[in-house]
């Protein structure tokens, strides 16, 4: 993918000098309490044309702030106190406000992260499209026109005059990013700036997107900047890769080099918390949480998180300095800390021989959304202490079957037996011991606690509930189980509102185990989450399997994250099972196209 | 945003719209509304009958001490509401009159009530629309002006003033009008309509300064500041800020991006507000004794001439009713996403 | 998926609104807030000023202080020759009383059925929202007057009544609009799913999480209730005719306005005052609510 030096300066005959360069950038809050804070510092980075850098980092890292800083812009709240932004000489912080307006979309073009509100809604995009040439008065109206049918060819769109007269919400997200793209293409950018442009899109269309922008990127000699959270997606785009860490750059190279020798603890934990296609892994996650501007520790700004910590990294700020050839990290002890293989922590996949004992069984499944049928004859069994994975794409059903074992959604025909008696429809309808045996966890932290209540009562509740316990023994249990969430019992007394994401997940967790369950449905619990904190949940539930020899019924689009916590899986495609079978057999030799295009098209790191 | 719940489909492409076939959608949409419009009327209708005629005596309230002595008017008036008939069949006898364009008799003058309430419907709608026709510009650019300035010190002046102007009860703010400008500080203005009944006011305009300034005083502030709060948010979302770094200059991010898609909510909320002008004119009329719809209405029920009261709330209710209307189909109209939904 | 807000306490520019930070208590956020503090000082001044100056009145309600529209004493004298400044200390009381009690007349009866059809949904929510929308289409002085209309004399607890039933169609339409928010929350569905009493739903999880929005509704609701009550007291609808009224008193003294005008201007100046300060403690809390749940 990448081009060649040659190539390059082939190409950039034109451009020589061309691309960009960032040198100390300093962004920091302003208003009246947190005047100074910074929200990033420090910040060095090369753009060479036709090169993809991936900004990776996670939330609170301030890989955003870093990409619009780029353009000279900050949000409310927020101000570049620091450092420079040099295009083609030029420094885009210190040029005059008019100069910078004429930068942003013809040398410096921005592909923005939801795709859904990037796109005037009262607007039709073929008039969007041309906005920005229509206002500079660049060429004429049929020559904007035709540029933007062709912009639109290019990143696989339809460009007829129907196409160009919707509005954005007549198309789909995947068509609104090309159209963003597009967009971004059409005054032909020095610079791109995007912002997590494919998170919300299923992988298909995802694959596309990044396709057509690499091309784009190649054919035009643009140099690019692609901020994600996503490892796996910038191990196949990018050609050098930076890690960011609370505001500051972690560890920068070849992308080759980082996967292959990481040096910085911080990336090391990244990369353990990944799944695999290939193989299962033991997935761990990081200890502790991100912390906020204002709130970062001293020294090493990873230090109280870091597994190799000593005593030097709590005093001292580590700089930025280089291992190796275009290879700088900033840690103090990237020497002691010994090598790292990808293949670390894999664990032998669940074997698919295994004798196994059915406990919930589904036959012959339809369901509806009024007059809607959107699932259709689905049957599968999950067997004592096992996994089973449900995974499509949007619109697949694969949330719709789980909510309908758990008795959230009533419209359905067939049949859903836990131990042999059928199920009623809804929870209401069901008996308590049937209510208690099931249980289910949402995907949104956020939204699945009551913000007002504490996390006491919120674990407590299911107990007095199913009358396993009250009061002083129900808190004394409470407190066992938030030990076994890996959380403190002085979490008790906090209301579910002052917790982070993945505290509050497992509060989730805590509360559907408090029922001592039998089944654990499992809704894309992980996909709100960082990375890191999706390894350590994975770590905990694999945890339970084994002690408690609880079932689970894992619902998510990751086919890695299936890898590595799933013994048997199904895939679903608008409401059907394709394919359907154990973990190692569906994904090392899958028997349909769907599949294999699924698994084609998954950014994979190994 | 959730993956599952914002984003259609991707595999499925999105079909595309049908254009103008939709033509009967749409005359079934609105066929729709319109129905659902007469029968919130007709409920209406019943509440306000049952409201004035179930309540309470008003025979009894309208001679008060008399009632005991004078049992020949209590047997008139009885017979003009015809007492001795059941409700329902009152109810819908009166309703019959309605609809054929008569309302009855009044029981304070014994005249045709249509005759008596004709010219005083066009003056208050007259007055409303004046009052309308100035409000609106003056909110939306006291709007504008304040969210051009947000968050710094004009801003928050303007918007504490329009908050206590907010809250005042619209005959505070009439009466401190006429004393600013009428009768104590300047004298100016004319404190009361001088025009009889069945008069034009605006024959002599400078009496309708005070009315109009008054009910553009109380309507105002409210319109401008949620016509503020939804440029605010507007001005906050992700496809302004991408127009802002496209490069796309401030006045037409305004203009273009923004008010395009604050008008829809400033359309709900003046209707909102227009609606309540129908009640508000109620007291304004009353203070500067506007010959309109409003005094009439107040002076009726301090008659208890039931038939009066009962004609007038069906006018005030059906011009609330008809704004409404209008507001959401011009809300639709001016809704790409909704537009599109109903024509396919 | 694009990770959500790993860290609270934090709202670094650039973060999706999806993690709320964690709020300090109620009072603490709510002390902070200018409009808020401001409006509940100046309320609570006027509230106890209604109350409590009865007893310091120089001269009685009804007792004649001098010649009618005389400059006598601190305000003057009104159109019977009673001390206006008397009046004024009178004249609170009932005005607050009505206010009050059919604000929350409102309150309650509007609460119940917006967070009924909310949380009802489907048929529920149509019936209910239909028949709302009948008693909305009467602008809240209109249905007072129509039932005003057969009634002889008004008593306290039918203006009371009137007041509340007139707020309850749009406290009902606000309090469904929030319910509906909370209603399609995950946690309520787990409580659901638990198989929760659907009464202790409400009690438990929906209501407890509107609470601000709610109580900023209840201090709009009390401006309006004020305004309506004087209003009707000035077009002479008062429960209690004798009695001093501040709606009344400036109806009562119209006439005299450009030669005492105190005796309107006073009575305007308390009610204009009273008004914008609970117009403003129901915007702070408004502003309250939305920064924080």
């Amino acid at each position: 993918m990448t081009t060649t030096a040659d190539q390059q300066d082939e190409q950039g005959a034109v451009r020589r000098g061309a691309g960009l360069v960032v040198e100390g950038l300093g962004v920091s809050l302003t208003g009246r309490e947190r005047a100074g804070t910074d929200v990033v510092e420090g910040i060095d980075l090369v753009l060479r044309p036709g090169e993809v850098v991936g900004l990776v980092g996670e939330s609170g890292s301030g890989k955003t702030t870093v990409g619009t800083s780029l353009l000279g812009y900050s949000r409310a709240g927020a101000v570049i106190s620091s450092g420079k932004v040099l295009v083609e000489g030029r420094d885009v912080l210190t040029m005059p406000w008019r100069e910078v307006r004429q930068l942003r979309g013809e040398e410096v073009a921005y592909v923005p992260q939801d795709p859904a509100s990037a796109l005037n809604p009262s607007i039709r995009i073929g008039k969007q499209i041309v906005e920005l040439q229509t206002l500079r008065g660049i060429g004429t109206t049929a020559s904007r026109l035709q540029g933007a049918r062709d912009g639109l060819a290019e990143v696989g769109l339809p460009n007829d005059d129907e196409f160009l007269r919707r509005y954005p919400h007549q198309l789909s997200g995947g068509q609104v990013q090309r159209v963003a793209l597009a967009m971004a293409f059409l005054p032909k950018p020095k610079v791109l700036v995007l912002d997590e442009p494919t998170t919300g899109l299923d992988v298909t269309t995802q694959a596309m997107v990044l396709e057509t922008m690499a091309g784009l990127c190649r054919t035009y000699g643009v140099s690019a900047l692609y901020v994600t959270h996503d490892l796996a997606v910038v191990a196949n785009i990018a050609d050098r890769v930076a890690v960011m860490y609370a505001g500051q750059i972690a560890e920068i190279g070849d992308r080759r080099t980082i996967f292959a020798s990481p040096s910085h603890p911080y990336t090391r934990a990244l990369l353990d918390s990944i799944p695999h296609l290939s193989q299962a892994r033991a997935l761990t996650g990081i200890p502790g949480r991100t912390p906020a501007p204002g709130a970062r520790p001293g020294g090493c700004r990873f230090h109280d998180r870091c597994a190799f910590v000593a005593e030097e990294c709590r005093t001292t700020e580590p700089e930025l300095r280089s291992v190796g050839p275009d290879h700088d990290v900033r840690c103090l002890r990237s020497e002691d800390i010994g090598r790292w293989d990808i293949s670390r922590g894999t664990v032998p996949d669940a074997d698919p021989d295994q004798p196994r004992e059915v406990v919930l069984s589904i036959e012959g499944l339809d369901v509806f959304y009024g007059r809607k049928h959107v699932v259709h004859d689905v049957s599968f069994d999950v067997g004592k202490a096992e996994v089973v994975a449900l995974v499509g794409e949007s619109g697949s059903g694969k949330t719709t079957i789980s909510r309908c074992v758990g008795g959230l959604h009533r419209e359905w025909t067939g049949s859903i037996s836990f131990d042999g008696t059928p199920l009623a429809k809804g929870a209401r309808k069901r008996s308590a011991a049937d209510r208690k045996r099931i249980q289910y966890i949402f995907q949104n932290p956020y939204l699945s606690l009551n913000p007002r209540l504490t996390v006491e009562q919120i674990v407590t509740r299911p107990m007095e509930l199913f009358g396993i316990a009250k009061g002083r023994e129900a808190t004394d249990r409470a407190k066992v189980l938030l030990d076994q969430v890996a959380l403190g019992p002085a979490m008790l007394e906090l209301q579910a509102n002052r917790l982070s994401g993945g505290e509050r997940q497992r509060v989730a967790i805590a509360r559907a185990l408090a029922a001592e369950p039998d089944v654990l449905i499992c809704d894309e619990i992980t996909s709100a989450l960082d990375v890191s904190v999706q390894g350590s949940i994975v770590a905990l539930l694999e945890g339970l399997r084994i002690e408690r020899g609880i079932s689970m019924l894992f619902v998510t689009h990751n086919l890695a994250l299936v890898r590595s916590i799933a013994a048997r899986v199904e895939i679903l495609q608008a409401g059907r099972v394709v394919e359907a079978g154990s973990v190692v057999s569906v994904m090392d030799s899958p028997a349909e196209d769907y599949t294999r295009n699924l698994l084609a098209n998954s950014p994979r790191i190994d | 945003m959730t993956q599952v719940a914002t984003l259609p489909d991707p595999v499925e492409e999105v079909a595309a719209p049908r254009g103008r076939s939709g033509a009967g959608a749409w005359a079934l949409w609105l066929a729709r509304r319109l129905g659902l419009a007469v029968l919130t009327l007709w409920l209406v209708s019943i509440l306000v009958y049952v409201a004035t005629a179930a309540l309470g005596d008003p025979v009894r309230a309208i001679l008060g001490r008399d009632y005991a002595s004078n049992p020949g008017r209590v047997a008139q008036l009885e017979a003009q509401l015809n007492s001795d008939q059941p409700l329902v069949q009152r109810y819908f006898s009166w309703l019959g009159g309605l609809l054929t364009g008569d309302p009855g008799t009044s029981l304070a003058n014994q005249q045709p009530v249509g005759e008596l309430i004709s010219a005083n419907v066009v003056n208050t709608l007259v007055l409303v629309l004046l009052s309308a026709v100035v409000m609106i510009p003056v909110a939306f650019l006291v709007a504008m002006v304040s969210s051009h300035f947000r968050r710094r010190r004009p801003d928050a002046v303007i918007q504490t003033v329009l908050l206590a102007l907010a809250g005042l009860p619209e005959f505070v703010i009439g009466v401190l009008l006429v004393a600013l400008l009428s009768t104590t500080v300047f004298q100016v203005l004319p404190a009361v309509t001088l025009t009889g009944f069945g008069g034009r006011p605006w024959d002599s305009p400078e009496s309708m300064v005070l009315p109009v300034l008054t009910l553009v005083l109380a309507v105002a502030p409210y319109v401008s500041r949620i016509v503020r709060s939804t440029l605010l948010d507007v001005l906050d979302s992700d496809y302004v800020e991408l127009a802002r770094l496209k490069g796309i200059p401030e006045p037409v991010v305004m203009r273009k991006h923004a008010l395009l898609n604050a008008i829809v909510p400033g359309v709900q909320v003046i209707a909102l507000q227009l609606a309540w002008l129908a009640g508000g004119v109620v007291v304004v009329e009353t203070l500067f004794s506007y010959p309109g719809v409003g005094l009439q209405l107040v002076d009726s029920v301090r008659n208890h001439d039931v038939p009066m009261v009962q004609a007038l709330s069906m006018i005030i209710a059906a011009v609330y009713v008809v704004v409404n209307l209008v507001a959401d189909v011009l809300s639709i109209l001016l809704t790409p996403r909704a537009r599109t939904a109903i024509s396919s | 998926m694009s990770a959500v807000e790993e860290t609270p306490g934090s709202t670094p520019a650039g973060a999706a609104q999806r993690g709320p930070a964690p709020s300090p208590g109620f009072w603490t956020r709510a002390r902070r807030q200018p409009r808020f503090v401001f409006g509940l000082v100046v309320t609570v001044l006027v509230v106890v000023f209604a109350v409590v100056a009865p007893f310091f009145a120089p001269f009685g309600e009804n007792e004649t202080a001098g010649a009618p529209f005389s400059p006598d004493g601190v305000f003057g004298t009104d159109y019977l020759g009673q001390d206006v400044l008397s009046r004024l200390m009178y004249g609170g009381e009932a005005i607050l009383l009505i206010s009050v009690l059919g604000t929350l007349l409102g309150m309650v009866l509007g609460v119940l059925i917006g967070v009924v059809a909310a949380y009802g949904g489907g048929w529920w929510d149509e019936v209910i929202m239909r028949l709302n929308d009948v008693t909305l289409a009467f602008p809240q002085i209109l249905l007072a007057l129509v039932v005003l209309t057969a009634v002889e004399q008004p008593t306290a607890w039918i203006i009371v009544l009137l007041v509340g039933v007139s707020h309850a169609p749009r406290v009902a339409r606000v309090s469904r609009g929030v319910a509906l928010g909370i209603v399609s929350r995950d946690f309520v569905v787990a409580a659901e799913a638990l198989g929760e009493r659907r009464s202790r739903v409400i009690l438990a999880e929906v209501l407890p999480n509107m609470s601000t929005p709610l109580l900023a509704e209840a201090g709009l609701r009390l401006t309006y209730s004020i305004g309506l009550v004087a209003a009707l007291g000035f077009l002479g609808f008062s429960a209690d005719p004798g009695s001093a009224n501040w709606g009344q008193m400036i109806q009562e003294n119209r006439l005299a306005l450009s030669t005492q005008p105190w005796a309107v201007l006073a009575p305007v100046a308390v009610i204009a005052v009273f008004t914008i300060a609970t117009n403003l403690m129901a915007d702070g809390l408004a502003q309250l609510a939305q920064r924080g749940e």
